[in-house]
Parts: C-alpha cells; sequence; structure tokens
C-alpha cells in the first residue's frame, strides 16, 4: 500500500502487519525533546469521567512517556491491601493460605497517601502504616419458623455466605479521629470470601499495609489502565450500494455512515474513527480492501483508566506523574551527588 | 398414454415425489443423546461393576456347587454339603463378635479392606448325626465399590454426601488395607476357538481349551505331508489317523468324511501312518497313545494305578479338547471336531485366506474383575476344602472325647487373607491352571478425576513389554468404536495398554441352554445325529454355540434372521451375537463373557428405526435406554457380528444395503481422548500425548476431596469449566470436577525465554490466583503394641528449661505430642512425638523395662507445610493409627510444567511483570505467551480452532462445543467475532508493554484451557556442594532424597576424554568424590598402612598415593578373597 502524505505519524494496519508511514514534517518521533514544543503541542483532553473510569485524550507525546504513565499506573501507584491475616479460628472448608490471598485481594478504601510503607515486613504496625480489620462470623441454622420448609440455603442458615461487606475496621490510636469511618473498609460490600455451613466458624484479624503493584497485583489501584492510538479510517475509493453496507459492517457501528447522494447512489462514508476496534474485517472481502485505508495516530493515545475504587482515576494518573518527577528528581540528585 | 399417467398419479399416490427418492435421509437431530441414556444405565465402568455382580450373585454359587462335597477316606459316612452360599454386605468387625456396617471412606481413612463376609450353609456329619448349619462364615470378600452388595449402589447424591463419597466417583475398583486397587480388564485370546496360523512347521491349527477345571491347547499342524497332533500331555506328535482310531473312528473311509476335504489324496500319508505301526483298532490306539504319555510327576498309590491305555483314554476325554464334551466315552463330537481341525489345517495350506488373525478384536476376550476374582475364588475355594479334607482324615481316626465337628476347624482367614494378597499386591496365583501372573492390580490413581476414570477403563494386555513385535502394538482396524485409538502410553508399553472408547460394552455370560433349544427349533440338526458324510456337505453350514459344534443348517440365513429377530424382541439376551462365516461355511453364536460389544441404531429399508419422535420422548424422559433395546430400535453388536453388518455413521451415508446406525461418531474415542476439543484437526499422537497428559493434571480429584487422607493429592485451587467443551466432557461431567484453567494465551515471541516451548507468564494472572494449587501428603504411624505387654507411647513437647518454651523440634506439638491442625511445620520437626520400648536384650524375658527409644515422626522438606487435619483411629487389627495430612500452597514459579489440551507441554520461562506484558486495543494482557514456533511442527489445529471458539464464547457468555468430528464450525465462529467488533482470524493488534509502541504483526489472542501438570520444581530443585557420602564406598550418596551428588555420567566422561581434559577428570572423578590416601610398599606392591607394610615388616620403600577409595576398596576386597593385587609404582617424570 502507497503510503499516506500528512504531518501526522502514524501506523498503517495492512492485511498481514502494520507498517510505519513517514510523515513529511517533523513529529515528536523525530525532533528532540525540548520542554517548548512539548508545552505547545501537548493537549490533554477528558473525554468522560465516571465514577470509577475515566477515558482521555493524550495528544503530541512520544510513546515512551505514554507509556510510562501506564506503567507507573499499573504497578507504582500505591494503594492499601491486606496483607497479614492472623488467624485465630478458621473451621470453614477454605484453606488459611487461601483464604488469606482471596482477602488481600479485596479492593479497600482507604486513601494510600495518608499512610507510609512498612521499610520492612518486621517492623511493628502502627496507626501510620497498617490498617487493622477483623473477621468474625459465625454459620447456624437459621431457626425462623416461618422459612422452616425451604430447601434454599439462603433460608436453612445464617451467614452461609461470608462477603466483604462483614469486615470490620478496627481503628487504632488516633486512626478514628483522623479518618471516617464511611473512608475505611471495603469498597464492594459483595464480594463473596467464603461460603460456609453450620458448624463453621472464622475469627481473624486482617492487616492491612500500603504497598506497590510490582510487590503483588493486589496493590495495584487500577484494574486496568492502557492506551489505544486514535484509529484514521480513509476511504480512498468510492464504495456504494451494497458494498457500502458490508464496508460499514466490517467497522464498529457508528464508524462509517451511508450518505444518500443527490444522484440516488449509497456511498459510505467515515463518520467517527475513534470508536474503531481495528477488528480489520474489510480484509475479508476482496473488492474492498483496497477502498479503505486503515491507521492509527502516533502521537495521539486514548487512555482508559479503570479505577479498582480506592482512588478516583483522575487522582491515579496524577499520583503517576508525581512518582515519574519524583523518580527524575531523584536520578537527578544522584547525579549530581556524584 | 392416459394409463401412463394413471400409472404415475397411482405411484406418486403410493411413494410420493420421485423428486425425494434420491435424498439423503433426514438426519436424526440430537440422536447423541442417546449416549448419556447410555452411560446412565451403564455407566463408564458398568462392565466392571457388571461382572462383579455377575461373579458375586450367580458364579460363586455355581462354584460352589460344583465343589460342594468334601469327604474323607478315613470315614466313608463323613461329608460336608454345602447347599447355599451368601455374600452379604459390607462390615467390620467391631471386637466382641459385633459387626457395624461400614463404608467405603471410612476403610480408606481408618486403611482397613471394605469387605463382606462370604457366609455358607451346610450339611455335614458330626459322629453319625447329621447336622445342618445356616450361615457358616467361611471368609470375607473384598467387595467393589457401587456392585451391587456395596453400600453405595442405588444411593442418592444426598445419601452418598452423608456416607462421605463423591457421587461422580464411578465405583468399580477395591478398597484394600485403606488403598484404592483397581483390577484392571486383562486382554487375552479368546478360548475354546480354532486359530488357523502360520506355525513353526507351516501351518497349523490351535486350540486353548478351557473349562473350569483344566486348561489346554491343543494344535494340529503339519509336518512333511502329514498331519500330526500335538498336545502337552504326549511327548511326541501324534499322527492324527492315530488320534481318530483312539476316538473309535476306525473306518479311514469316515476318518476322510469327518476330515472333508474333496482332495482326499492328501491324507494318504497320514493314513498310512497308522497302517505302519499296524493300528487298526481303538484299543491298539489307546496302547499307542499310552506309550507316548509323558511320565507323571507324582506317584500314586498302587491302588490307583491304570493301565497306560486306560490313562490315555482317560486323557483323550478330559484334557484333549477339553471343551468338547465327551459324554460316557462317546468321542464323536472330539473326532468330529478334530476332523474339522484338520480341514482347516489343509484350508489354510491352500489359501492364505484362510488364516486367521491374531489381533483381530473378534478373537480376543477381555477378562474382568469378575472373571479374575472367581477363578481366584474356585482356587481357594478348592484349597479350603483339601485342607478340610486333610483335618477330617488327620483327627477323625483320633479317639477324642468330643465328636469330631468339622465346623470348628472351617476358619475364615484362609479365603480372606488370600483374596485381600492377591487384590493388594496384584499377584494372581490360580494352581489348578499353573497361572502366575503379575500387576494384575494397580493403585488407582487420583492425580484427577479423569486419571481414575481413565484407569477404570484400562485394558492391559498379556504380551511381554520387551517384544519388538508390531503386530499386537498396532491399531487394528477392529478395534472401531470399542478401544480408543488415541488414549495408549508412550514408550514400551505403547499400544499394549489399550483404554475403552466412550460406549463399549463388555459382555458377561449368558445361559447357553435357551440358545440351543432355540437354534434346534429353528433349523438346526443335532450334530450327534448327522453322518460323518453329511457334516460337510457343500450346503449345509456348521453351527457353532461357544465353540463347540452344535449342529448343521441348510439354511443358515433363516436361522440367522430367527436368532437377531428374537433377540432384538428381547426374547434371548441382547449380548448373544450371531454371524456367518462365508469361508468357514460356519455360524457362529457366542454368548461367552468377554466379548466387546457396542449399541447401533438399527437400520431398515434405508431408514433408521430410530426417528425424532423417539429423541423427543428420550429427552421428556418417557423413554430410557432400555426401551430402546426393548423396543428393538437398538441392538448391541459384538466386533465379530459388527463386521458382518453394514454401518453408516451418518444419516447421509445410508444405503439400502445399510443394517445400521451409528449412535454418535464421537464415541470412538476414550474418556481421556474425549477431553481434547476439536481433536480430528490435530495430528494423531498429539491427542496420544495429551491422553498421558490429561492424566497428570492437576484439579479436582472428587467431591468428597476434603475427606480423603491420600499420601499424595495434588488440587487446583481456582478450578474451572473449559470454555470449549465437548460432547465427552460433559458425558464425563469432566466440566464438574474440572482440572485446568482458561488462560487467555497470546500466540508470539517474548524475550529469549520462551525457546524449546518455555512460556511467559503474567505475573499479576499468579497474584490473582492462576495455576496456584495445593499440595497434600500425609504422614502416617502405628501404635504397636508387643508381646511383652509393652506399647509405643507419644509424649508432649521437651521444655526448653531456660526459656520454659518447648524446642524448636517440638515448637509446633500440642500437648499430647501431636502437631495441632493449622500449624507451620518446617523441616526436621515432629510431627509426632513417638516413642517405642527398648526390646530387653534377653529374648523371653519378663522383665518389663520401662526404658524407650524415642522415634518420632518427623517433617522433611525444605519447604514448610501447615498441618490439615489429623485423625486418630484404630485399624483391622485394632492397632491405633495415626496420620496427619499435611498441605502446602504453591503459586507457579519458572520451571513449572503446564500444558494445554493438544499434547503441548511447556514449562515456565519467565514470570513477566503485568506492565510489561503485551496489551490490546482493550486492555487486555495475556495471561500466557507462548512461542509460535510451538505449531508448525507439531501441527496442532485444533488448539488453533480452539482458541478461536474460546474467544467466539467470551463474546457471546457461552460454551462452545469442541467435539470431535463435529463441534462449533470455524466460519460461524468467525462470524460471531465479527458480530462483537473482533478480528475474523482472531488476530489482535497488540501494543508492546515495554516500548509501548504498537507491534508490527497482530497477534493470535484468546483464551486456551491449560492444564497445570504435576510436575513441579519445587519437588525436583536439586544441587549440591558438599554432602552426605555411602558409608561402604566413600562416594556421594545418589539421588534427591538423600542430598546426593550429581553424577558426572558415562557420557559426560566420554567427552571430558574426548577434549583431552585429564585434570578435570581427575578432579571430578577423584578429587570431588572418593578421594583417599593409601600407602603402598614399592617392595611387594601390596597396600600398608601409617607408612607401615605389614608384610614386608617395613616402612623403608613405603610411599603415599591418592586414588578413589572405590579403588582402594577393591584391592582389599580381593585380598580378602585371596587375591592379591600387587601395585607397581613408578616416578611421574620417567
Amino acid at each position: 500500500m502507497e503510503t499516506m502524505n500528512d504531518d501526522k505519524p502514524r501506523v498503517i494496519l495492512e492485511e498481514y502487519k502494520v507498517v510505519q508511514n513517514l510523515p513529511r514534517g517533523s513529529t515528536v518521533f523525530t525532533e528532540q525533546f525540548n520542554s517548548k514544543n512539548f508545552k505547545k503541542n501537548f493537549r490533554i483532553v477528558i473525554i468522560r469521567k465516571e465514577n470509577y473510569e475515566m477515558e482521555f485524550d493524550m495528544i503530541g507525546i512520544h510513546p515512551f512517556l505514554a507509556n510510562t504513565f501506564r506503567r507507573l499506573m499499573l504497578s507504582d501507584v500505591p494503594t492499601m491491601a491486606i496483607e497479614k491475616v492472623h488467624i485465630h479460628n478458621n473451621t470453614s472448608i477454605i484453606q488459611d493460605e487461601v483464604l488469606a490471598h482471596r482477602l488481600g485481594l479485596i479492593p479497600l478504601r482507604a486513601d494510600p497517601r495518608l499512610f507510609e510503607f512498612k521499610t520492612s515486613s518486621n517492623e511493628a504496625n502502627t496507626e501510620h502504616n497498617s490498617l487493622e480489620f477483623e473477621l468474625k462470623i459465625k454459620c447456624s441454622v437459621n431457626k425462623e419458623a416461618n422459612k422452616k420448609d425451604s430447601s434454599r440455603v439462603e433460608d436453612m442458615y445464617k451467614n452461609n455466605n461470608v462477603y466483604s461487606k462483614h469486615i470490620k475496621w478496627l481503628p487504632t490510636a488516633s486512626q478514628k479521629e483522623n479518618l471516617q469511618d464511611s473512608n475505611v473498609g471495603p469498597i464492594d460490600p459483595d464480594i463473596l470470601i467464603a461460603k460456609m455451613r453450620p458448624g463453621h466458624e472464622m475469627d481473624m484479624k486482617l492487616f492491612a499495609v500500603k504497598g506497590c503493584g510490582r510487590d503483588h497485583a493486589k496493590f495495584s489501584p487500577v484494574a486496568t489502565a492502557f492506551y489505544r492510538l486514535l484509529p484514521d479510517i480513509k476511504i480512498i475509493k468510492e464504495v456504494e450500494g451494497e458494498a457500502a453496507y458490508r464496508l460499514q459492517k466490517c467497522f464498529s457501528p457508528g464508524v462509517i455512515t451511508i450518505r444518500n447522494e443527490p444522484s440516488g447512489k449509497k456511498i459510505a462514508v467515515v463518520n467517527d474513527a475513534r470508536y474503531d476496534t481495528s477488528s480489520r474485517n474489510v480484509f475479508r472481502y476482496d473488492d474492498l480492501k483496497n477502498c479503505v485505508v486503515m491507521s492509527k495516530i502516533q502521537d495521539h493515545f486514548i487512555f482508559t483508566i479503570e479505577s479498582v475504587g480506592a482512588l478516583q482515576p483522575d487522582v491515579i494518573f496524577k499520583e503517576a506523574v508525581r512518582i515519574l518527577r519524583d523518580k527524575c528528581t531523584s536520578l537527578l540528585d544522584e547525579l549530581n551527588l556524584s | 398414454m392416459n394409463s401412463e399417467v394413471m400409472n404415475e398419479k397411482f405411484v406418486s399416490e403410493i411413494f410420493g415425489d420421485s423428486k425425494f427418492y434420491h435424498q439423503p435421509v433426514k438426519e436424526i437431530e440430537e440422536k447423541w443423546k442417546l449416549v448419556p441414556a447410555f452411560l446412565k444405565i451403564k455407566g463408564l465402568v458398568k462392565q466392571h461393576i457388571d461382572s462383579f455382580n455377575y461373579f458375586i450373585n450367580v458364579d460363586i454359587k455355581k462354584i460352589v456347587e460344583a465343589n460342594d462335597k468334601v469327604t474323607c477316606d478315613a470315614d466313608p459316612l463323613f461329608y460336608v454339603r454345602y447347599t447355599n452360599v451368601h455374600v452379604g454386605t459390607p462390615d467390620v468387625d467391631e471386637g466382641f463378635n459385633i459387626s457395624k456396617p461400614t463404608t467405603p471412606h471410612e476403610c480408606r481413612l481408618r486403611d482397613m479392606t471394605y469387605s463382606a463376609p462370604i457366609s455358607v450353609d451346610i450339611e455335614y456329619t458330626r459322629g453319625t448325626q447329621r447336622v445342618a448349619k445356616k450361615g457358616l462364615l467361611i471368609g470375607r470378600m473384598p467387595i467393589m465399590l457401587r456392585s451391587s452388595n456395596c453400600v453405595l449402589s442405588n444411593k442418592s447424591e444426598f445419601e452418598l454426601a452423608k456416607m462421605n463419597e463423591c457421587p461422580l466417583d464411578p465405583g468399580g475398583y477395591f478398597v484394600v488395607k485403606g488403598t484404592e486397587k483397581v483390577i484392571l480388564i486383562q486382554e487375552q485370546l479368546m478360548k475354546n476357538r480354532m486359530i488357523v496360523e502360520e506355525g513353526k512347521y507351516g501351518v497349523q491349527c490351535q486350540v486353548v481349551s478351557s473349562t473350569h477345571e483344566k486348561k489346554s491347547r491343543t494344535s494340529i499342524f503339519v509336518k512333511g505331508n502329514k498331519y500330526f497332533m500335538g498336545h502337552n500331555v504326549f511327548t511326541d506328535p501324534i499322527p492324527v489317523s492315530i488320534i481318530f482310531k483312539a476316538l473309535n473312528i476306525i473306518n479311514d473311509q469316515e476318518i476322510c468324511e469327518l476330515i472333508g476335504i474333496p482332495e482326499v489324496q492328501k491324507l494318504i500319508p497320514t493314513l498310512e501312518e497308522c497302517h505302519n505301526a499296524k493300528i487298526y483298532t481303538q484299543d491298539a490306539a489307546l496302547v499307542y497313545l499310552g506309550n507316548k504319555l509323558l511320565a507323571k510327576r507324582y506317584a500314586v498309590s498302587a491302588s490307583k494305578v491304570k493301565t497306560p491305555s486306560d490313562e490315555a483314554r482317560d486323557l483323550l476325554m478330559t484334557t484333549v479338547l477339553a471343551h468338547v464334551p465327551a459324554e460316557g466315552y462317546n468321542f464323536r463330537l472330539k473326532a468330529i471336531y478334530l476332523g474339522l481341525m484338520v480341514k482347516r489345517v489343509i484350508e489354510g495350506q491352500t489359501d492364505k485366506k484362510f488364516l486367521d488373525d491374531r489381533d483381530y478384536y473378534g478373537n480376543k476376550r477381555l477378562e474382568l474383575a469378575g472373571s479374575l476374582i472367581s477363578l481366584m475364588f474356585e482356587d481357594i475355594f478348592k484349597r479350603f476344602n483339601w485342607d478340610l479334607k486333610a483335618i477330617a482324615e488327620k483327627n477323625i481316626p483320633k479317639i477324642r472325647a468330643s465328636q469330631f465337628d468339622i465346623v470348628k476347624y472351617m476358619r475364615s482367614d484362609l479365603i480372606t487373607n488370600c483374596l485381600v494378597f492377591a487384590i493388594s499386591t496384584g499377584n494372581w496365583t490360580i494352581k489348578r491352571f499353573r497361572m502366575e501372573r503379575s500387576g494384575v492390580t494397580q493403585v488407582l490413581s487420583r492425580l484427577s478425576y479423569i486419571s481414575a476414570l481413565g484407569m477404570m477403563t484400562r485394558v492391559d494386555s498379556q504380551f511381554e513389554k520387551t517384544r519388538k513385535v508390531s503386530g499386537p502394538r498396532s491399531l487394528q482396524p477392529s478395534q472401531w468404536g470399542m478401544l480408543c485409538p488415541s488414549d495408549t502410553p508412550e514408550g514400551e508399553a505403547c499400544g499394549l495398554v489399550k483404554n475403552l472408547a466412550l460406549m463399549t460394552h463388555i459382555t458377561t455370560e449368558v445361559d447357553e441352554y435357551p440358545l440351543i433349544r432355540l437354534a434346534k427349533n429353528s433349523g438346526v440338526q443335532d450334530i450327534n445325529m448327522v453322518a460323518s458324510f453329511a457334516i460337510h456337505s457343500p450346503s449345509a453350514y456348521l453351527i457353532f454355540l461357544n465353540g463347540n459344534i452344535l449342529g448343521i443348517t441348510n439354511n443358515y440365513k433363516k436361522l440367522i434372521k430367527v436368532f437377531r429377530l428374537t433377540r432384538s424382541k428381547g426374547y434371548i439376551s441382547g449380548y448373544v451375537s450371531i454371524y456367518p462365516n462365508h469361508l468357514h461355511k460356519c455360524v457362529y453364536i457366542s454368548s461367552d463373557s468377554g466379548r466387546l460389544c457396542r449399541p447401533y441404531i438399527i437400520v431398515r429399508n434405508g431408514y433408521p428405526l430410530i426417528t425424532e419422535k423417539h429423541i423427543y420422548e428420550l429427552e421428556k424422559g418417557i423413554r430410557v435406554f432400555e426401551d430402546f433395546l426393548q423396543d428393538g430400535l437398538l441392538e448391541f453388536l459384538d466386533v465379530n457380528e459388527e463386521n458382518d453388518s453394514y454401518i453408516a455413521c451418518y444419516e447421509r451415508d445410508i444405503t439400502m444395503q445399510t443394517t445400521h446406525l451409528e449412535i454418535a461418531t464421537f464415541t470412538l474415542l476414550g474418556v481421556c481422548a474425549g477431553l481434547v476439543p476439536y481433536p480430528h484437526h490435530n495430528q494423531s499422537p498429539r491427542n496420544t500425548y495429551q491422553c498421558a497428559m490429561g492424566k497428570q493434571a492437576m484439579g479436582t480429584i472428587g467431591y468428597n476431596q476434603k475427606n480423603r487422607m491420600d499420601t499424595l493429592l495434588y488440587n487446583i485451587v481456582y478450578p474451572q469449566a473449559p470454555m470449549v467443551k465437548t460432547k465427552s466432557i460433559e458425558l464425563t461431567h469432566f466440566d464438574k470436577l474440572p482440572a485446568g484453567q482458561n488462560a487467555t494465551i497470546a500466540v508470539m515471541s517474548y524475550s529469549g525465554y520462551d525457546i524449546e516451548d518455555a512460556l511467559i507468564v503474567n505475573k499479576a494472572s499468579i497474584d490473582r490466583g492462576f495455576g496456584r494449587c495445593l499440595v497434600y501428603k500425609n504422614s502416617k504411624c502405628l501404635m504397636k503394641r508387643y508381646p511383652n505387654q509393652t506399647f509405643d507411647r507419644i509424649q508432649g513437647p521437651t521444655i526448653d528449661l531456660t526459656t520454659g518454651q518447648p524446642i524448636f523440634k517440638h515448637s509446633s506439638l500440642d500437648g499430647d505430642g501431636i502437631v495441632s491442625p493449622g500449624e507451620l511445620v518446617t523441616n526436621r520437626q515432629v510431627l509426632i512425638n513417638k516413642s517405642i520400648p527398648k526390646m530387653s536384650s534377653v529374648p523371653g524375658s519378663t522383665t518389663t523395662s520401662m526404658e524407650y527409644r524415642e522415634q518420632p515422626v518427623a517433617y522433611r522438606n525444605d519447604e514448610p507445610s501447615y498441618v490439615e487435619k489429623v485423625l486418630i483411629s484404630t485399624n483391622e487389627e485394632d492397632t491405633t493409627l495415626l496420620k496427619v495430612l499435611l498441605r502446602q500452597t504453591r503459586r507457579p514459579e519458572i520451571g513449572d510444567k503446564f500444558s494445554s489440551r493438544h499434547g503441548q507441554k511447556g514449562v515456565v520461562g519467565l514470570v513477566v511483570e503485568q506492565e510489561d506484558m503485551p496489551f490490546n486495543e482493550y486492555g487486555i494482557c495475556p495471561d500466557i505467551i507462548m512461542n509460535p514456533h510451538g505449531y508448525p511442527s507439531r501441527m496442532t489445529v485444533g488448539k488453533l480452532i480452539e482458541l478461536l471458539a474460546g474467544k467466539a464464547g467470551l463474546t457471546e457468555g457461552k460454551f462452545h462445543y469442541g467435539t470431535a468430528f463435529g463441534g462449533s464450525k470455524v466460519e460461524d465462529v468467525s462470524e460471531e467475532l465479527v458480530k462483537h467488533g473482533f478480528n475474523y482470524q482472531g488476530k489482535d493488534f497488540f501494543y508492546s508493554g515495554i516500548t509501548g509502541e504498537p507491534l508490527e504483526a497482530y497477534i493470535y489472542s484468546g483464551p486456551v484451557y491449560y492444564q497445570k501438570l504435576k510436575h513441579m520444581v519445587q519437588d525436583k530443585i536439586h544441587a549440591r556442594g558438599r554432602g552426605p557420602r555411602a558409608v561402604l564406598t566413600r562416594q556421594p550418596t545418589e539421588g534427591r532424597s538423600r542430598d546426593g551428588g550429581l553424577r558426572l555420567g558415562e557420557m559426560e566422561r566420554d567427552c571430558l576424554i574426548g577434549y583431552g581434559a585429564s585434570m578435570m577428570l581427575v578432579e571430578r572423578l577423584m578429587v570431588s568424590s572418593d578421594q583417599c590416601e593409601v600407602d603402598v610398599c614399592n617392595k611387594c606392591g601390596r597396600l600398608g598402612y601409617c607408612g607401615w607394610c605389614n608384610s614386608c615388616k617395613t616402612s623403608a620403600e613405603v610411599s603415599s598415593i591418592t586414588m578413589p577409595y572405590a579403588c582402594k576398596l577393591l584391592l582389599t576386597e580381593l585380598q580378602a578373597m585371596n587375591i592379591t593385587a600387587r601395585l607397581t609404582l613408578n616416578h611421574y617424570c620417567e
């Protein structure tokens, strides 16, 4: 496929591989980084921000930087998670280690910025580096008379399911004053931890500490954080009639629309390529595959941050930026020292 | 013209539009639903249970009936007669003659045998009285789980759960001394049938006769131009003509008639033998045979000695062709049989097509648990009776105060011990057949549900594993549908160990008598009524019933038709098979046990008898599988009859000749191969590899896995049902007890750590529980009691006096000296602080010294474990039994083995952080990255399709099917992907997680079912710098368990020699191993010590050299044998 001539750096999605397209002018890829230019060209556009999910565009940045933010969000932004479990009693069928592992993966509502890292695992728990919880629950036979005839487990037994809402926060020292009750605890109340039957019992103390995703995925503040490049689709040959509808089907809904020409022809035109999934299904049709050029703009990143709930997605991003800054300054400090 | 139109109209009225004549038969949708219906009543291991039930309810009675009388030479009036035998339900002895019913699980936990009492009703004489006694215990019979006498039979899921039993557990095995033992299905050549084949001298015809009493082999072979009979009771081959004379066929013409070949001249040399030996009468022939008898090994008392000719006559009756009856010395039937054998040999000489194939599955019989135990039981029962007789003979002549009462001498331990011993060791010794077989039973592998199930369908053949023969190992066309073509081990047992296919049924014995009657009523002339010349007349067909000649018929078609009709109507057993052999001009009827058979849909006139309506009724539960058999819609065909039928695989293949239709084609595979999705797209060895690996996959063992205390048990923490299922998976309930997880894989290269099938695994996936497994091990000990009133004891932990805490070794012990559940134990810590009494040095001394020696049960493993639970109980001998179950949780690490379901195994090569993993447009990063080089040479297209179907299943939220010879089609699956905005080829656009830039290639990615195999580095990792040495040779010990050295073997040594690294060799083989300083006397060349030569009594010429200790040991050992090895020393530089 012939290269496209424009100013933007892009990759072209061919049938069997992705090829680089060389733009005429200079781009972030070719020119040396300078902050003035960067400031001029760089833009962030927030598209969508829901409770735990956020989508924004980052334009005019080199992929290494965009990727750095993604990586930092995944594994360097700290959160609180249950790390140590003191099991006093566990007569349920779930094994102690597995139970502890499950507890660790429960996302906790606690602002990690208010806590310090534990320097070593032996360090004593203080109000500044840990949170203490309690999970104490016992399953018993439901004695309520009106539900005697039911054979549904939830009617027959009490506490047969242990949910994350059963985890109780035990504030230590001044935590009670400094933190609000609503700010600490499991984010989702309905995470199933274990199933029990009468006679089963759990009694344990859970200790949450601050950690980062590199240690264990449970500390990661995001379910996932990723970006994709902005797709750009160009129809280079007119597609009309039945083929146009076929072309429309090859892309995600809304990408291609059919325009009714005054002449009565129905031709396919690109409406909005942003939400195309790069499925490249045009290549199934021999007659269509030469009509379209699919490409992606290489310095336009569509970020999606799916927060686990401890931090707002925008906060996570800001944290990531801060961490990068800290890392840079500490590197510079180190360099200056020597 | 008019009439033609009329005619056409008439025809179309009756037969419908002629356009539709050539249309294929409409496919019966969902006819595979017959398979679950079949499995519901037959089950996967029904053959084991059926055969055991037959033994316990029918065969055992027959055996006791056949050996029902014990007499005694000392007292002619004495007798014991068994009138009835009965096997009860399993129970345990609680002492004081109280027994309580038990469950298999209790036996597993308490190391007991799950057995039921065998009780007999007897009638015997005590003195002059006749006494009858009922319910006398003669022994205990281990009971097969889920058999008719087992407590688990016909129980609901809830009742099973109450008994701690998994409802999905197939049963069919025994619990002996706490271990689960399977009696493997044994494959062997058919008994009582003629096999014509190329032998030592040329064509020979062989019959292995087997009755309850005897087993013998008779063969007819040709040597020169004469025909001989060989049998192991005779020293030499006997000319056939002489045998005929001995069988009272004196007339040469009749001999020729019985052999019945047109070219009589071929028999002339054989007949001449008779005249050469001057044998013209039966008596003369018997005398001749009497001289050829094998000398008896033991002398018989003089009173019983028979003349050689009488002996020969007896042998002819009982041993030669033992299965052919010769009542009242009427040898005619044997003569006819012998004649036919000679005929077969002659036919085999003229045309190779008359030769039989040993490997043909119609000529094989499978021996199951029931028949094996029945052989064993009969043997023991005979021994039991013989012992009783010996006791009676010894005791009756003695004069005693009380009368001799045989019941007092009937002890139950002989039968019990013999059966338990046989099943627990697998040594099957049958004295009367001189049969000695080992490895008949195996411990049921509980690695995963599938491995247990796979073991229950395993078929072992008797061939030697070391022999390099291809015949018995290769895939036989007649295996079709009966034995799985994929499931066989690799290596030495390849092709010898097989597995049953999904719908295979193994027959049990059916009574012959009704069959004989039916045959006679359908125009079969009794063989005894037929003149010799008529037997082989061209129009006649010989009728065989289980290897015996029944008669002849001139209308074999009618006979077969009648038989098949009565069978489909249910008047005779559905497992009786009848088929003609036009080459032999015979019709064979079989009703014996051990035939392989499977059900087929009957097709009549080009239409299958089963229609949509029937299937609808089946779905609604109006019909069950047996109704189909009753209504004659389905029938069982064995291998032989299968080969006489035209069987269509699909409805579209049906022609007018077709007689049967397959129920479902995927049933041709077995249980293990059934797990593979799209196996028909894979290269065949890959499916075989998966069959072997599926048995090593960790997963779930059963619903009762948490109640078990096995020596080794692997579980996966979060097992998942596969995204791409097969029908077999649902039928075997693998989706309820799965062994694996659906991993999102990306087929691409990543770093260099993925070469040679290594996998790259996402660390975040591991953190979130991927491949996490539990390993359970147990340690147990017995608290023994000793004859001198002492017994083992357990003491509490030893307390360190300074700290007041238990010492490290005892730190996890509870107050009672046994570890408590939930405790962490590390290497060398004590689990049970047991001590045993010191044996007093003087045997028989009654002084009870209260001295004890510590013999704790310690934990030996570098990785710590948690204590899951502790069991304190007693075993059958009432000895206290302690079991401790230990648990480890392991997360995947580099070196752990994983495998997909397509024989694609690999170890973890690198664990990568999530941020370094590539991600796609949806932000998905794979759990596993697999190198694409795994595909081209392996050709596992099935895996590619599994990925695609799995991915489509994810988008749709449903499971796709990858059933063999069917399953979701790639086209449909692709369409589904397109519908949800995915690439139709399953290739996604990925970004590198390291650089953040798009990858140049599109990556094939999606979910694939991955199994974690039991091989984990943690159990194998081993290295040592220095460590223990063997006492004798002073060389480093061997093996990981003994912290052994790493061996530099012969081949490595060869490399070093070839390279010329001699000092390296010295260092590796001596310095780092067993270097030793020795003093050698230069004068005598012998070894000295401390610079002194003891033989020369001097220290003058003693020099010290280094050599391997093994060499020094050799020299001294030689000296001990009076051989002196003298060393001559030279200076290195000279």
